[in-house]
């Protein structure tokens, strides 16, 4: 045994080698990512990993693997448990053999996501077990419970770790591998054909499923009471990590309830509310677990105040931290949590939002299409990925963003509303792959005005430059044949094809305008690798000599490595990376390429 | 236990030094805690490592006025954070402005020395590195968190020695690296420092 610094993903990544998974599946989201990638990077070669196509896929995937009989895990980020919500809402009345654990990890803040929603909903919803980790160590040994409750049950469970579990680093005790199994392989049955009539019987199952799991989960050891006295803290998640540091640093005692799953376990709680006056839950995201307290109240007549977010004693929005829980424990427990330092006002700070990468391509994509569609009347829907940063000034390109794929939909959808004006719909190349595809298909079959820009820069760059399938590398390690986004778009029955290197400002210009008078379904495919995946040798510099302080560079480009100093504008070397776009947009000529 | 943090933007490399910092403190037999800023906030955003050092520790994440030490690798970073120093807590700082690029907001900008300035006034324990010397001595800015952790160390802001921290760099980098970040840490352990 020893100790091991491990990041919460790689925890929840090790624990799962550890509980003998043999098949891992997921789509690339934050904070998820890295649980998958840490897999494959450890993979002896007995676990098959995969980065699907979409977060519906690779459950269905995992899905089938656990029907055979082998232990799957499938990752992804709470917004990608929404695609995945079909399989996910039936698979529970059909069952799996081998156990199989969903990771769907939240993001309170939100930190890197459209969303703060509760994947402990989803668990209830699809009457599905939820495991909630509160730090990386539990994470490690909790993944292997969760395998072990899976198959005892039959079912699919929930996995939630949050961004401080996820992207929190701790001291985890490494343990011994267990015992792996070899997969029994799929046996025939009628029970994995789902039938209204066997959904019918199958919901009874659950219901006592559901029962049954909430008595064990109040002999679970993660679920904790501990503490005496007739006010109580209830809370999950690393809010429990600061509830214990609050209650240290005021030196205060409450019963303390930990609680770790759904099904609630009602059993521990009813003793947890035993004798006491009043209740603070100290949660993050919804009210789930103070919602169960309220319930079992009223179920058994019990008169405990219960305080909360319905209560305004936690905040409802945005994550918790050691502070705001700090605050809201003294408060409760009628202690004095004032801060005593408090410097005297601070000098103004620079705002540092984020910003698409110095010598980024979907800058000069955005700028070519800017150009090209001044003057014209039109709309530029976007969608998710790092080009989604194109909203920002001064390029100010995207107009939409709801979820992945929907670019290409919501301006067909504005389109049929104002038929006069011109829609831009921008989709990454991941993105394309993921949910962009259907998208194309019925702006074609409908014969919808819509010119759609797939930025292709050769990675899913926003989460950390994972492969897709345009790429043909996978995650074992094997090179496919490369799935061609022009062959795939030409194949949809789009005629009007251009491919264009958006570097090459002045044609990637001239190419937008040429398909703005043009009806029907027009595609540019605009052709360039991420920084991170392609490195140049060539550096720009600023003539100082030539440069007139017009401003142009920094007004359309808003690129991090150009700043102004003595009215002039200057490029910083190291964040340099050759891409020309600047050289472009300078009226004066006063940028040139060097060499290194 | 021990608080530290780290301030920097992003790029800078503060995401490795926090690790080094607690694979260090893991060698004395310290339990450690880490969280950070990643995801959206990536190239060019503020970042912002917590790492906790000792025993029976709970919450990742470091209260306001609980921070024994603050490395900033940006002036107005440490400013960003001062809300965190625990009262007699020190901080060490590099001296360099990274300015925020400017786009159309051109306000958004700011002189290094009214940060340094009032680090100067506000912080009683203060070690402020000077950015440009050092980068000139190492030659490198892919190595200054390094020199940045030399001159940390060398002012007593860690509960372990030198060697432990040059074991780790050894442990977690990749060999080609080792020269050019142990010369690095050794010219930051070194610098005579202008207060």
């Amino acid at each position: 045994m020893s100790k091991q610094l491990l990041m919460g993903n790689e925890a929840i990544a090790l624990g799962a080698i550890r509980a003998g998974v043999s098949v891992v599946t997921g789509y690339p989201g934050t904070p998820s990512t890295e649980v998958l990638e840490t897999v494959a990077k450890h993979n002896d070669g007995s676990i098959y990993v995969e980065w699907s196509v979409n977060e519906k896929v690779a459950l269905e995937v995992a899905a089938g693997a656990a029907y055979a009989g082998a232990r799957s895990m499938v990752t992804m980020k709470q917004v990608g448990l929404n695609v995945a919500s079909d399989p996910l809402m039936s698979l529970n009345y059909v069952g799996v053999k081998g156990g199989m654990v969903i990771v769907a990890a939240d993001d309170p803040g939100p930190i890197s996501s459209q969303t703060e929603q509760d994947t402990r909903h989803f668990g209830k919803f699809a009457k599905l077990a939820v495991f909630d980790p509160s730090t990386p160590e539990e994470a490690y040994s909790m993944i292997t419970d969760a395998f072990v409750y899976s198959e005892q049950y039959g079912v699919p469970v929930l996995f939630r770790p949050t961004t401080r579990v996820c992207h929190s680093c701790a001291s985890v005790e490494i343990l011994d591998s267990l015992p792996k199994k070899d997969p029994e392989g799929f046996v025939k049955d009628s029970k994995w054909v789902i039938f209204p009539r066997l959904a019918y019987t199958n919901h009874i199952k659950i219901e006592d499923k559901l029962v049954a799991m909430s008595d064990d989960f109040s002999q679970y050891e993660k679920n904790m009471l501990t503490g005496s006295g007739s006010k109580g803290i209830a809370t999950g998640g690393v809010s429990y990590a600061y509830a214990n540091d609050a209650l240290a640093r005021l030196s205060g005692d409450c019963k303390l309830l930990k609680v770790s799953t759904i099904p609630f376990p009602k059993k521990l709680a009813l003793r947890f509310l035993e004798g006491l006056d009043e209740v603070l839950v100290a949660e993050e995201l919804d009210p789930v677990i103070e919602n169960e307290l309220i319930s079992l109240c009223g179920t058994h007549g019990l008169k405990v105040k219960i305080k909360g977010k319905l209560t305004g004693h936690i905040k409802n929005a945005g994550e918790n931290t050691v502070d705001s829980i700090y605050g809201a424990v003294g408060a409760f427990l009628g202690k004095n949590a004032d801060s005593n330092h408090c410097p005297p006002d601070l000098p103004p700070l620079p705002v540092r939002p984020p910003t698409l990468c110095a010598g980024c391509p979907h800058r000069a994509s955005f700028l070519a299409v800017k150009e090209a569609a001044r003057g014209i009347n039109a709309v530029f829907s976007g969608d998710i990925g790092c080009y989604t940063l194109g909203n920002a000034m001064p390029l100010n390109m995207v107009d939409t963003c709801l979820c992945m794929g929907a670019g290409i939909t919501v301006a067909q959808g504005l389109h049929r509303t104002e038929p006069d004006r011109v829609n831009f719909a921008f989709v990454g190349d991941s993105t394309f792959f993921h949910t962009g595809i259907p998208g194309i298909i019925n702006a074609v079959y409908n014969q919808t005005d819509i010119i759609v820009c797939i930025l292709d820069n050769s990675t899913t760059a926003m989460t950390g430059n994972q492969p897709h399938p345009g790429l043909g590398r996978t995650m074992m390690g094997s090179i496919s044949e490369k799935i061609s986004i022009y062959h795939v778009v030409s194949a949809l029955g789009v005629s009007k094809i251009i491919r264009i290197n958006p570097f090459n400002i002045k044609d990637a210009k001239a190419a937008v305008k040429s398909v703005i008078p043009e009806k029907g379904v027009r595609v540019i495919l605009f052709e360039a690798p991420c920084i991170a995946v392609a490195k140049n040798s060539t550096k720009y510099v600023i003539d100082r000599a030539k440069c007139t302080g017009c401003k142009l560079c920094i007004t359309k480009l808003g690129c991090p490595a150009i700043s102004f100093d003595e009215n002039k504008a200057s490029i910083n070397p190291s964040l340099c990376t050759g891409c020309s776009v600047c050289a472009d947009v300078c009226a004066a000529g006063a940028i040139r390429g060097e060499t290194l | 236990m021990i608080n530290c943090m780290i301030a920097g933007v992003g790029g800078q490399g503060t995401v490795l030094a926090s690790k080094l910092i607690a694979a260090a403190a893991m060698r004395k037999g310290f339990d450690v805690r880490t969280t950070e800023t990643i995801g959206m906030a990536q190239r060019g955003g503020s970042v912002v490592s917590h790492i906790r050092m000792g025993h029976h520790i709970h919450s990742p994440l470091i209260p306001l006025a609980s921070a024994d030490v603050i490395i900033a690798f940006e002036p107005a970073e440490a400013v960003r954070l001062l809300p965190y120093l625990a009262g007699g807590g020190q901080m060490i700082v590099c001296d360099t402005a990274i300015k925020p690029f400017i786009g159309t907001n051109a306000e958004n900008t700011y002189q290094a020395s009214v940060m340094t300035d009032y680090l100067k006034a506000h912080v009683a324990r203060l070690t402020m590195i000077d950015g440009d010397a050092l980068l000139a001595q190492c030659g490198n800015a892919k190595t200054l968190n390094i020199a940045i952790l030399g001159a940390a160390m060398q002012s007593g802001a860690f509960p372990f020695e030198a060697d432990d921290l040059t074991c780790v760099m050894k442990e977690m980098l990749q060999q080609r690296f080792w020269e050019i970040n142990l010369a690095s840490f050794e010219i930051g352990r070194s610098m005579s420092y202008a207060k």
